[in-house]
């Protein structure tokens, strides 16, 4: 019923329509690929016709582009009847099929195959200590707190051994520095009886800063053992914020699991308790690091990054609530109520700022013109600040009456690290909102500082224990 | 076959030559129709996006006329409704084309909208029937199916 021949060699002219026209048509996502193939060929069926009738190419490109209707009515038609497609979705095969041609899938992708081995090999590894009679309970032994990071972080750097493409030699020093540090903190004889604790301040120091330092480590492994490149250092600021909060869902995830457990137990009267603590925690805790590393590598181009997102609304919050801060304390003339552990709390606030401008940083395109938002990243940057030198004048004058502790250097150091940082970054800000220097500056600025970070925590995890004698 | 009644009606709009040959029918009729029209001209055959509107061109003279793109998305609903299944096959253009076939419960769905399209077009005829005899004052040529 219809007579299309084989085309007749149309003009390059008419080509560069049809083609501008497909790519306009394709910048919706609710057309795939093959629709918009499926189109294309109507529209040229159409133009075809037109032409056999007497039209000029130009002329019949007009009229079946009028017939085929409008392309912002045809999205909303499209969009309508596949709304789903307005979601991205995460298609869990490794490249997405496209072109209506049926992809050939492996039952299970091969980069899900590892992760799920290796989050057994993670769940058995958190395991196996208890074999030997090591009991998970830390105020009976503090292996695990100690250890955790062995036991769990080389199945996290192992995907990425396995993922990118890393010499043998990277492979192999990824590997000793887990090792040697293992054996290293393992063998420092720390103190076993301090008064009041059950363990030694600089063991529990290096059991704070060690998780961070080895962290550090997995982003060796991460950026495929090339530790060059600011590009890369930010793409593992990116994943570490995405691994947290796909960690965090996967918790919220297990725990409706367990409590599920719980009730469908004790509905036959059966005590679930010893295998969920014994078993599922532990075992669902190491894998579930392993799988939302997985997680995140697999969808880092489909779905929005949510770190980001987090810092867009909690920033001006965080700074509405720095300048409260400073109001009510201007307002009602209190002073900073010096107690031991003010400091600690003040590190974590600048934590917390630190993390929201790296993660703002980590998302803006460096070549944007400067916006309101910069503003409220440098006022949140700037009240920070203030807060942190009314609290540590405050704490100045007195820390020499506490003594210097393992703890208060710990603490006073990560202070003087974090400010730096932040103090920096104000600098460059301001610069950059005054247009005297490239917001790369900012970029290069905290990539950089990564060094800074992991150098402190290295420190204070395996030189603190000898200068202070393991007390 | 399948459209007897919905084509015979179209024809008699067309061949009526007191009526406009440009009046458009209304789009929520249109849409209404567009299921069984698909479905019917597919269980003639497999076939193609720009084939199927010609061929509702053809059967309607005109009368029904869709703007092209919008046929597409109507395909896709009857795909994804297991109505209708697609193929593509190498066009003599070289081009691939995606290739319309009509499904068991596609042929059901058919049946049924067949019966629906009856009562109302029986429903209409006995109205306009009684209409005519009651009100001759109305004009007559856009209400009552000629010869029937």
């Amino acid at each position: 019923m219809d007579a299309m021949g084989s085309e007749a060699p149309q003009s390059g002219a008419l080509e560069d329509q049809i083609g501008a026209w497909r790519v306009h048509l394709r910048g919706s996502r609710a057309i795939s690929a093959a629709d918009a193939e499926e189109l294309e060929d109507h529209l040229r069926q159409e133009i075809h016709g037109l032409i056999e009738q007497g039209l000029s190419a130009d002329e019949a490109f007009l009229v079946a582009v009028k017939r085929i209707g409008a392309i912002d009515t045809l999205t909303r038609e499209f969009a309508r009847e596949h709304s789903d497609r307005l979601w991205k979705q995460l298609v869990l095969a490794g490249n997405g099929s496209e072109a209506g041609a049926a992809p050939v899938e492996a039952w299970i992708p091969k980069s899900l195959g590892v992760a799920l081995l290796l989050a057994v090999g993670a769940g058995l590894s958190i395991k196996a200590p208890t074999w030997f009679g090591i009991p998970f309970d830390p105020d009976v032994s503090v292996f695990y707190p100690q250890n955790i990071g062995f036991l769990v972080l080389p199945f996290i750097a192992g995907y990425f051994v396995w993922a990118r493409p890393m010499t043998g030699a990277a492979a192999l020093m990824t590997a000793g520095v887990f090792v040697l540090s293992a054996v290293l903190v393992n063998a420092f004889p720390f103190a076993t009886t301090t008064p009041g604790s059950s363990v030694a301040d600089t063991q529990l120091l290096t059991i704070l800063h060690l998780p961070i330092v080895l962290w550090f480590w997995v982003g060796v492994s991460y950026v495929g053992g090339r530790w060059v490149g600011n590009d890369r250092r930010m793409d593992f600021v990116r994943f570490t914020g995405e691994l947290f909060i796909y960690f965090v869902l996967i918790g919220l995830g297990g725990g409706v699991l367990i409590g599920t457990t719980f009730i469908l137990f004790e509905a036959i009267g059966v005590d679930a308790e010893p295998v969920v603590e014994n078993w599922i925690l532990p075992c669902g805790f190491a894998g579930a690091t392993v799988v939302a590393t997985w997680l995140v590598e697999a969808k880092q181009s489909v779905i929005e990054n949510m770190a980001p997102v987090l810092t867009r609304v909690f920033a001006p919050l965080f700074t509405l609530l720095f300048l409260a801060f400073l109001v009510t304390m201007v307002w009602t003339g209190r002073g900073i109520d010096v107690e031991r552990e003010v400091l600690i709390a003040f590190d974590l606030l600048l934590v917390v700022v630190f993390g929201l401008l790296l993660y703002s940083i980590s998302a803006r395109d460096p070549l944007e013109a400067p916006g309101l938002v910069d503003w409220i990243h440098l006022a949140l940057v700037a009240t920070a600040l203030l807060v942190d030198v009314l609290a540590l004048w405050a704490i100045g004058s007195r820390i020499s009456d506490f003594g210097f502790t393992p703890n208060r250097v710990a603490a006073l150091g990560e202070n003087v690290v974090l400010l730096v940082n932040l103090a920096g970054s104000a600098w460059l800000y301001l610069r950059f909102l005054r247009g005297a220097g490239p917001f790369s500056a900012l970029w290069t600025w905290q990539t950089t500082y990564l060094y800074a970070l992991a150098g402190w925590a290295a420190v204070v995890a395996f030189i603190f224990p000898i200068i202070f004698a393991f007390q | 076959m399948a459209l007897q009644c919905m084509v015979a009606l179209c024809k008699h709009r067309v061949s009526d030559t007191s009526l406009d040959p440009t009046m458009s029918i209304n789009k929520d009729l249109v849409a209404a129709s567009s299921t069984p029209l698909v479905l019917a001209i597919l269980s003639e055959g497999d076939s193609y996006g720009y084939a199927i509107l010609h061929r509702v061109r053809e059967l309607s003279g005109g009368a029904l006329e869709w703007t092209d793109g919008m046929l597409y998305p109507v395909l896709h609903r009857l795909e994804r409704g297991g109505l209708v299944e697609s193929r593509w096959e190498k066009a003599d253009t070289g081009r691939r084309r995606k290739y319309y076939r009509v499904t068991k419960s596609g042929l059901g769905q058919l049946a049924d909208e067949r019966r629906q399209w009856r009562a109302v077009d029986e429903t209409l005829r006995k109205v306009w029937a009684e209409l005519a005899v009651a009100r001759p004052d109305l004009p007559s040529t856009t209400l009552v199916p000629q010869g029937r």
